[in-house]
């Protein structure tokens, strides 16, 4: 077959097996330090597995490799398909594959060895910055070239989240990283005090915003009509709820900032965006849903449809939570406790992984030339496995939260602290437990899910697919 | 903030809330919900891929618009478009400065009363060594431990070992003002590596720790010029300057040959960090007096 005839496929291919191994790896280290909050000699008395340093190689692996090697499997594919042409440059988006895998093994190296900017989420050091925008660029240029020559007039919705995600991300990321370099790895950020608290929410907040959500809602808005079969519910509310989330989100970051040296005026901005941000997000989980009723007999027999399904709603509550998390007042009770982790888990187990992995049981058979996955009973086993998992997880993580929250506050008749913080961790311990066996559950189901697709793809050769003429 | 940032900020705020409220307005005039099946907006991608036109649910359109009214009720009240202050007049400094000052009325009779008590009979007053007790529990844990007890490089309490002295006025002082203990490093001083063990197992000596060999024993002349000056000839210390007494068996660092080489080797910072400001005198007052009772059964 003539090669622009075909889709490229196998830069798709190449990332998806990559969203199984990096899950594996990034939920591995999570389980590893989830245990050394409750034996701490885990560490072996050894720098690089300290939990020091390998709580941003998990926080790094799970949303950079694992959650990013789903967006880019996922927008190419979904961009080939909805524009009905092939990739634009080739060459250029295998360099993105393989620049990004680079940048993730660099950041495999550097961060055990101790080597980061301390700043959350943006812990990798100048050199491995450039190369993250380097390939940033390249896959901006791969995908909107994509668009720029696509067969059919109107863009598809996913698109627009793809898009929005790409060039956000890209922004983000170069103003949050200016940085003097000093050597190769080590660096002084340009901002200083209260600015550099700013910038690094403003960047923390919108990586949450459009990388684990504009980006997954993408992954959304095709693979779930695909997965149904049925139409999207609502064109109208898809342009409404994209134009909202994307004006709305940008305002959020000084939720994180509350009673702080940041100015009452951007505290109060932020806040009050967060809680509007609760309808624009909510159209999102209402477009998804709605789209799925007509075929709700589907769950019975189809576990994919249900990945889906319970993905949307974890993300209907945490885009609930995390608007009323903001509210300084619920904040005040909320910050700093182990409830911003339960939070931060229900987004990305409940509704990040979830949806990927539903995403990517649909879209492995099809890029294997197959009808189906291997195994439809170990999707089902791997669904519940995830679902009992982040439940375990999310739960453990509120009462901790509160439990912590209730305690630090707790003052005796004569104003001192009715408890020291040692006491607060001793309460919380058992749920260390719990978040532990929730952690090790939905872990157990990536191991599943490994052994699913290896059956599923490795007898398999796959086959070029012809670009299908726009209707 | 200058005036072109708070013009910047107010425009930008209300611009966005227009277009949000724009974007809902548009949105809850539409037509009809969708029937039928094929009823699709006529967009078709990949095969399969349509849209219905559904309007959005009417209670997700209240929730949006009650939620931007909310946000700009908000706004008014507080402080938000960029200088302005808000009706309210609230600020998170004014926030503090009042639950501060609700603080200070609550708490500060339950501690006035012992103010004018002497030192010595508030260390045997239940009531004050309870009050003490939860200070301790509040402020001084972290680092002495919940039994006072310390750890390497944070006194005990409970020994009757006094860095800084035990007077009234030199733990008021150890606990407002806070200590600075500096020892230099004096391993240039001593010339060797050798030398360095040596000085260590003679201060081990000091306190009845005899090594093996004899080396300790030449190390006494420059023991009386180099460190004499701090710890005293005899090295009994100064609470003056906080040097801790050699000749106890108290190790404020660990008595191990490695740890007091590196203590001679690297010096030791030690810091106690001022209360005073947090705590006011009174409470200070009642604190010195739990932590004297300590090491006073």
């Amino acid at each position: 077959m003539d090669t622009a005839a075909s889709y490229n496929d196998k830069v798709v291919r190449q990332f998806s097996i990559m969203v199984v191994i990096w899950g594996i790896v990034g939920m591995l280290v999570g389980v590893l330090i989830a245990a050394q909050l409750i034996w701490p000699q885990l560490n072996f008395d050894l720098p690089f597995l300290t939990y020091s340093r390998l709580r941003p190689l998990h926080t790094n692996a799970v949303i950079f490799a694992f959650g990013g090697s789903a967006l880019f499997a996922t927008s190419y594919y979904v961009v080939q398909r909805t524009c009905h042409v092939r990739l634009a440059f080739d060459k250029l988006a295998a360099f993105t594959f393989w620049g990004w895998q680079v940048v993730i093994l660099l950041a495999a190296i550097t961060l055990p060895l101790g080597i980061t900017q301390s700043k959350e989420y943006a812990e990798l050091e100048w050199p491995i910055d450039l190369l993250i925008a380097v390939v940033w660029v390249a896959y901006a240029i791969v995908f909107f070239a994509t668009i720029g020559k696509r067969r059919i007039k109107h863009i598809y919705v996913a698109n627009w989240f793809y898009g929005a995600f790409i060039i956000t991300v890209a922004v983000l990321h170069i103003f949050n990283n200016l940085a003097v370099p000093v050597t190769l790895t080590k660096s002084y950020q340009i901002y200083t005090g209260v600015v550099d608290g700013m910038m690094q929410w403003w960047y923390g907040h919108n990586a949450v915003g459009f990388f684990l959500t504009a980006g997954f809602l993408g992954m959304m808005y095709y693979f779930v009509p695909k997965q149904a079969g049925r139409p999207v519910y609502s064109y109208r509310l898809s342009v409404v709820h994209f134009w909202s989330l994307i004006a709305v989100y940008m305002w959020a970051g000084p939720h994180h900032l509350h009673y702080t040296s940041l100015p009452d005026w951007a505290q109060t901005l932020g806040m009050v965006f967060s809680v509007i941000l609760l309808a624009p997000s909510w159209g999102g989980m209402i477009n998804g849903i709605m789209t799925l009723s007509g075929a709700w007999h589907k769950l019975r027999s189809d576990p994919i449809l249900k990945f889906m399904i319970v993905a949307l709603s974890f993300y209907g509550m945490s885009t609930f939570e995390g608007p009323m998390m903001s509210i300084k007042t619920v904040n005040a009770l909320s910050h700093y406790t182990n409830w911003t982790i339960g939070h931060v888990h229900s987004g990305a187990l409940g509704w990040v992984a979830m949806m990927t992995i539903g995403s990517m049981y649909c879209l492995l058979p099809r890029l294997y030339n197959r009808d189906s996955m291997y195994s439809t009973k170990l999707i089902d086993v791997h669904f519940w496995t995830s679902t009992i998992g982040v439940v375990l997880y999310a739960v453990s993580m509120w009462i901790a939260g509160v439990t912590e929250g209730l305690m630090w506050r707790a003052v005796n008749a004569d104003g001192t602290l009715q408890y020291s913080f040692v006491e607060s961790l001793k309460a919380v311990e058992p749920y260390h437990y719990l978040r532990l066996l929730g952690g090790l559950v939905f872990f157990s189901g990536m191991l599943i899910m490994a052994y699913n697709v290896w059956k599923t793809v490795s007898d398999k050769k796959p086959v070029p697919v012809a670009v299908l003429e726009p209707a | 903030m200058p005036a072109f940032w708070h013009w910047f900020v107010a425009a930008g705020t209300i611009v966005f809330i227009i277009w949000c409220v724009w974007l809902v307005s548009w949105s809850s005039k539409q037509g009809p919900q969708n029937v039928a099946d094929d009823d699709v907006v006529g967009h078709k991608w990949d095969g399969d891929l349509e849209e219905w036109n559904n309007p959005a649910p009417r209670w997700w359109l209240y929730l949006y618009f009650i939620t931007i009214a909310w946000g700009i009720g908000y706004m008014l009240a507080y402080p938000g478009f960029g200088n302005y202050e808000g009706m309210l007049g609230w600020s998170q400094q004014g926030q503090y400065e009042a639950e501060m000052q609700a603080a200070a009325d609550n708490y500060e009779p339950i501690y006035e009363k012992f103010a004018a008590m002497d030192f010595a009979d508030l260390a045997k007053n239940d009531e004050a060594l309870a009050l003490g007790g939860s200070l301790y529990a509040s402020y001084c844990t972290t680092c002495h431990g919940s039994d006072a007890r310390g750890a390497a490089g944070y006194p005990n309490l409970a020994d009757n070992d006094w860095l800084w002295g035990s007077t009234e006025q030199a733990i008021i002082t150890s606990i407002a003002n806070g200590r600075n203990a500096i020892m230099t490093p004096w391993a240039q001083v001593l010339g060797s590596d050798e030398a360095v063990t040596n000085m260590a197992k003679y201060v081990r000596s000091l306190s009845g720790i005899e090594d093996a060999d004899n080396a300790a024993q030449a190390m006494q002349q420059p023991f009386t010029t180099y460190c004499a000056a701090c710890h005293m000839p005899d090295g009994t210390g100064n609470q003056l300057l906080g040097a801790p007494n050699l000749t106890d068996d108290i190790w404020l660092y660990g008595s191990s040959i490695d740890t007091i080489r590196t203590t001679i080797n690297e010096g030791r910072q030690g810091q106690m960090p001022p209360h005073g400001d947090l705590l006011g005198d009174n409470r200070t007052k009642i604190l010195a007096a739990y932590v004297y009772s300590l090491s006073q059964n």
